[in-house]
């Protein structure tokens, strides 16, 4: 596969969680100074801060897995879009409120369903950051939850308006759940989460907040997005070429 | 020569010496952070450290403070290691970090009711599950009306 790159299924199972986290981490940050409120700027910068610290832990053990001495700004600044497996809900743009919220929640129930399963993992390594980053991660399905509740239980347009960014994200969740090669050899491997139970999991999350948030579950459509393969939409290149300017213009700048 | 033992004791005291960069009236020791403190043959200095949030921008600026106040106290082997797990949470914050982050001013990690700092009433509303760095969590107390942090449970 084109993805991998020569890589073990080890290096890219870690890499494409550590990249989901990276870009989503990257789309959180545009936000700041601009979210609609300053305690939501907060929330969303915080967020985007731990999201970009669990990126950092993975991403330098990927690059441990990977074996050829890259750390972990090697593997975020010098890779092309191309080889970014993250899932494509995370480079969704940030719209209105509502898409930002809506694409938080829907990420953030996955995230703690995986990580529950993760802190399991026979790699000792992935385990210790699952178990360090699940305590984050519940942490921001509250904040995300609570809104999901209160923009589908609000006025007639906050309602209609999070109904239609749940319609436009819903096709991008379906990867988040859909079993590769990959992913089931790290299953096999004692590595790896089951995603049946963590889909079963996040549904259970996301049907609750729905109902309470009176907001319909979408449908589901026929077609599928593959990040995890590298088959990104048209928003990724943008980003990555705001997020690894200044790397590529001052090769090896530091802090 | 001094003993292993010694070498520790004095180690750690240093440690104990070395401000959070965030809150400067707690050190890293009433933090919880240290792990382990271990004195290698030719008196090499391995220090483990639990990081607090994951992305918390301190992590790095004490892992600095540490080899320096080290360095400081004359060790000149120094190598201070990332603890992952377990994973740290606010319960390893001392009795006395506890009770100087009151005095500074921000209600320690509670799951009870959150008491405000200034006043002790526990009439208080959480204004933002989000606060000014990562571990914190802004509240308000509806009786003397200030504004303060909740240093949130993780």
């Amino acid at each position: 596969m084109s993805a991998a790159h020569g890589r073990t299924s080890h290096c890219v199972y870690v890499l494409r969680l550590a990249d989901s986290n990276l870009v989503l981490a990257q789309r959180l940050g545009e936000l700041i100074g601009h979210a609609p409120a300053l305690e939501e700027d907060l929330g969303l910068a915080n967020t985007a801060l731990d999201l970009l610290g669990q990126a950092r832990l993975l991403l330098t053990h990927a690059g441990k897995l990977e074996g050829r001495g890259r750390s972990e700004d090697d593997l975020a600044f010098l890779r092309e879009e191309g080889e970014f497996l993250n899932a494509t809900l995370v480079e969704q743009p940030n719209g209105d409120f509502g898409d930002t919220l809506a694409r938080q929640f829907l990420f953030d129930a996955w995230q703690v369903e995986l990580y529950e399963r993760l802190a399991a993992s026979g790699d000792p390594q992935l385990a210790a950051i699952a178990a360090k980053a699940l305590k984050e991660s519940r942490y921001h399905l509250r904040f995300s939850a609570n809104w999901v509740v209160r923009l589908g239980d609000g006025t007639a347009e906050s309602h209609e308006r999070v109904q239609a960014s749940l319609e436009r994200l819903w096709p991008h969740t379906v990867e988040l759940f859909d079993a590769d090669a990959i992913d089931r050899e790290m299953l096999a491997a004692g590595i790896g989460a089951d995603l049946t139970a963590v889909r079963a999991g996040w549904q259970r999350r996301v049907d609750d907040t729905l109902a309470e948030a009176t907001l319909a579950r979408p449908a589901d459509r026929p077609w599928r997005w593959y990040g995890k393969r590298g088959q990104h939409g048209e928003h990724l290149g943008r980003l990555l070429s705001q997020m690894q300017a200044l790397h590529r213009a001052h090769p090896g700048a530091r802090w | 020569m001094h003993s292993r033992r010694a070498i520790e004791s004095d180690v750690r005291q240093r440690l104990a010496a070395v401000p959070d960069p965030e809150i400067p009236v707690l050190s890293i020791a009433d933090l919880g952070l240290v792990r382990h403190v271990r004195v290698g043959d030719g008196g090499a200095i391995e220090v483990g450290l639990s990081p607090t949030y994951s992305g918390c921008p301190a992590t790095s600026v004490i892992r600095a403070n540490v080899e320096a106040a080290l360095q400081q106290g004359g060790y000149r082997e120094v190598n201070v290691v990332e603890v992952l797990a377990p994973p740290w949470s606010t319960d390893w914050i001392s009795t006395a970090g506890r009770r100087k982050l009151h005095d500074y001013g921000i209600a320690p990690p509670t799951t009870g009711p959150v008491a405000c700092p200034q006043c002790g009433s526990l009439a208080t509303t959480k204004l933002s599950e989000f606060g000014s760095t990562p571990c914190k969590a802004l509240y308000r107390c509806t009786d003397c009306l200030e504004p303060f942090d909740h240093f949130k449970c993780l």
